[in-house]
């Protein structure tokens, strides 16, 4: 294998103009395959999901799922995509054991969404349109395992074994159209075409859309031509690429390789090329000619699809506010930056945020215990925010027990800590852990008097107008109280009995 | 002009992965044009009127409800393997070394 010299990103973007298409792959969060009634449930034991429909064996016939189609529809609906009258079924015939059938179903020059668009923001708020080639429906190969390799790979691997309980679980692919003008920017562009297109799946509730999950998957085109001219270069097709960030290092490294390889008079190869995430490089795969040649034919088992206009407006009425449009609208609600805002989105905690919001808390509290508290302890588990032992409903109660003086941010801290060790709801926590704010302001005030009787000194340069001395006797109370006091109470009461004005 | 050369034919046979001996590929290719020929003349009486026919019945959107039906059991789904292990169907190496 040869080392890929790289020539610097500058240096590549000041002769050449990268163009980019990206291919995604998203599973759909159906009950059951795309032509078949087996369950969809990851993590089951291998081979215990098939049916002769998806194992390919003789006399059966495939079905489509309607939740398969309609949501289809809904994602190119959610693209601004036009939605075909009428369209097929297509075989793509190849020869590989990862579907028993011998041919995936997919679609081919009939999609069910064509031409549409989706408008990404990259960081600094700039919106960027990507044009949206098509979106059709196909289906999952099944899961290869390949032995005897050193490395599990699938060159020198003595043979392969296979589980078919992937394969049939629907898939849309959404197909950009070429993506010219992004320039020096085009690989944020990339990973922001991507995180949005997430986001919007997961709004419509179509699939959870979990890279790490392999529930979606992008695939990198990429070529590069000098700046100034029109006719695009030869492409290379990066597959598989599973994260954000990978998407964004793939695109780099692409760009750089192939100023590269073009800087120095070389040709670049149209070729499958292989993303690795320890270093961010690709290295190359199967060389494209016609091995690509898939004999489509459309699929005689499967019937057209014909969505009905009524229909497809009916789906129309129904979708969500798009993430982008909610995204700022919630912005302003919050009255958080565009900076803040990217955090919180990349924190994945815009949802968990809105629901504390609606559950009754202000914006500026919800926001505090997600992104701090709650980001820092995910961040410790090294988990999702969402997937903490904490409800959006139970953070709110936190802001409203420290709103109403029940509960300081040290003592909610101890609450948060409870709910997530499973002690119940932060009322449950306050009681069992006996965690209340000391507002008796007779226990409060005996606390105040013995502070000052112990620190003499102090209290008189309070009496003397240090007023900010105040606070080494507030911490003494606080202690006293092993934390259970309102501190801002604490300091009223001591400038009060030293008879100082705050 | 034929309506499938020599050469399409040997392609094809190594896109399905079968050997064809040359007299093989002789045979079937002179098959293979009669076979196209002949289906060939279905466009010659079909106008512009007639829209290709990719299914006989005149039938959309059958589609089925998204619920689970039991499926095979590991076993039964691997009782017509050549080869299994671990629960998998085992398959022959896909590519020689590089």
């Amino acid at each position: 294998m040869t080392v890929t010299e790289l020539v610097s990103y500058e240096d590549a973007l000041a002769s050449y103009d990268p163009v980019m298409g990206l291919e995604v792959h998203v599973e759909l969060g159906t009950k059951t395959k795309m032509f078949c009634g087996c369950s969809t449930e990851l993590g089951a034991e291998p081979n215990s999901q098939t049916c002769p429909t998806c194992l390919g064996l003789p006399g059966s016939l495939p079905v489509v799922n309607a939740v398969g189609v309609e949501s289809a529809v809904k994602i190119g609906l959610a693209l601004h995509c036009e939605i075909a009258e009428w369209c097929r079924f297509a075989r793509k015939n190849y020869f590989y054991p990862d579907m028993p059938k011998n041919f995936q179903t997919s679609q081919y020059d009939e999609p069910i969404a064509f031409n549409g668009y989706l408008d990404v923001q990259l960081e600094d708020g700039e919106v960027f349109r990507v044009e949206i080639e098509r979106a059709h429906m196909e289906e999952d190969t099944g899961k290869s395992t390949h032995v005897g390799g050193a490395t599990g790979r699938i060159h020198g691997a003595s043979h392969s074994l296979l589980d078919y309980n992937r394969a049939g679980i629907p898939l849309i692919e959404i197909v950009t159209k070429p993506i010219e003008g992004a320039g020096e920017r085009a690989p944020e562009v990339a990973k922001a075409y991507v995180a949005e297109l997430r986001e919007l799946i997961k709004a419509l509730g179509v699939s959870e859309a979990r890279m790490e999950q392999g529930q979606m998957r992008c695939d990198v085109n990429l070529s590069l031509r000098p700046n100034g001219t029109k006719e695009f270069g030869t492409r290379s097709e990066t597959k598989n690429v599973n994260s954000l960030r990978s998407v964004e290092r793939a695109a780099r490294f692409e760009i750089q390789r192939h100023a590269a390889v073009l800087s120095s008079g070389g040709t670049i190869v149209q070729e499958t090329r292989h993303f690795h995430e320890e270093d961010g490089s690709t290295t190359a795969g199967r060389i494209k000619d016609n091995a690509e040649d898939y004999r489509y034919f459309p699929e005689p088992d499967l019937v057209p699809v014909a969505p009905a206009r009524e229909w497809v407006e009916e789906l129309r009425k129904e979708l969500p506010e798009l993430p982008r449009v909610r995204r700022n609208r919630l912005r302003e609600e919050w009255g958080v930056s565009e900076h803040d805002m990217q955090s919180i989105l990349n924190a994945g905690a815009v949802d968990l945020i809105a629901a504390t919001i609606d559950a009754g808390a202000d914006a500026a509290s919800a926001r505090k215990w997600w992104m701090g508290e709650l980001a820092r302890r995910a961040n410790e588990a090294g988990t999702d925010l969402a997937a903490l032992e904490i409800t959006p409903e139970q953070v709110a109660r936190v802001c409203a027990l420290v709103a109403e003086g029940s509960l300081n941010d040290k003592l909610a801290r101890q609450v948060i800590e409870g709910v997530l060790a499973g002690e119940g709801d932060p009322d449950a926590v306050v009681a069992g852990r006996g965690l209340a704010v000391v507002s008796d302001e007779g226990a409060l005030g005996t606390a105040v008097d013995e502070a000052i009787a112990a620190n003499a000194g102090i209290a008189d340069k309070i009496r003397s107008g240090k007023v900010a001395a105040a606070g080494a006797l507030v911490g003494a109370v606080m202690k006293a109280t092993r934390g259970q006091a309102d501190a801002a109470r604490v300091r009223e009461l001591i400038l009060e009995k030293l008879g100082v004005e705050g | 002009m034929p309506g499938i050369t020599r050469e399409e034919v040997a392609h094809l046979a190594r896109l399905a992965r079968l050997e064809l001996k040359d007299e093989e590929l002789d045979h079937f290719a002179g098959q293979l044009d009669d076979i196209i020929g002949a289906v060939a003349r279905v466009s010659e009486v079909a106008d512009q009127d007639v829209p290709p026919t990719s299914h006989p019945l005149p039938l959309t959107n059958v589609m089925r409800p998204d619920e689970i039906r039991p499926s095979l059991t590991p076993q039964e789904a691997l009782s017509g393997a050549p080869a299994q292990e671990q629960q998998r169907f085992k398959v022959p190496q896909i590519l020689g070394e590089d």
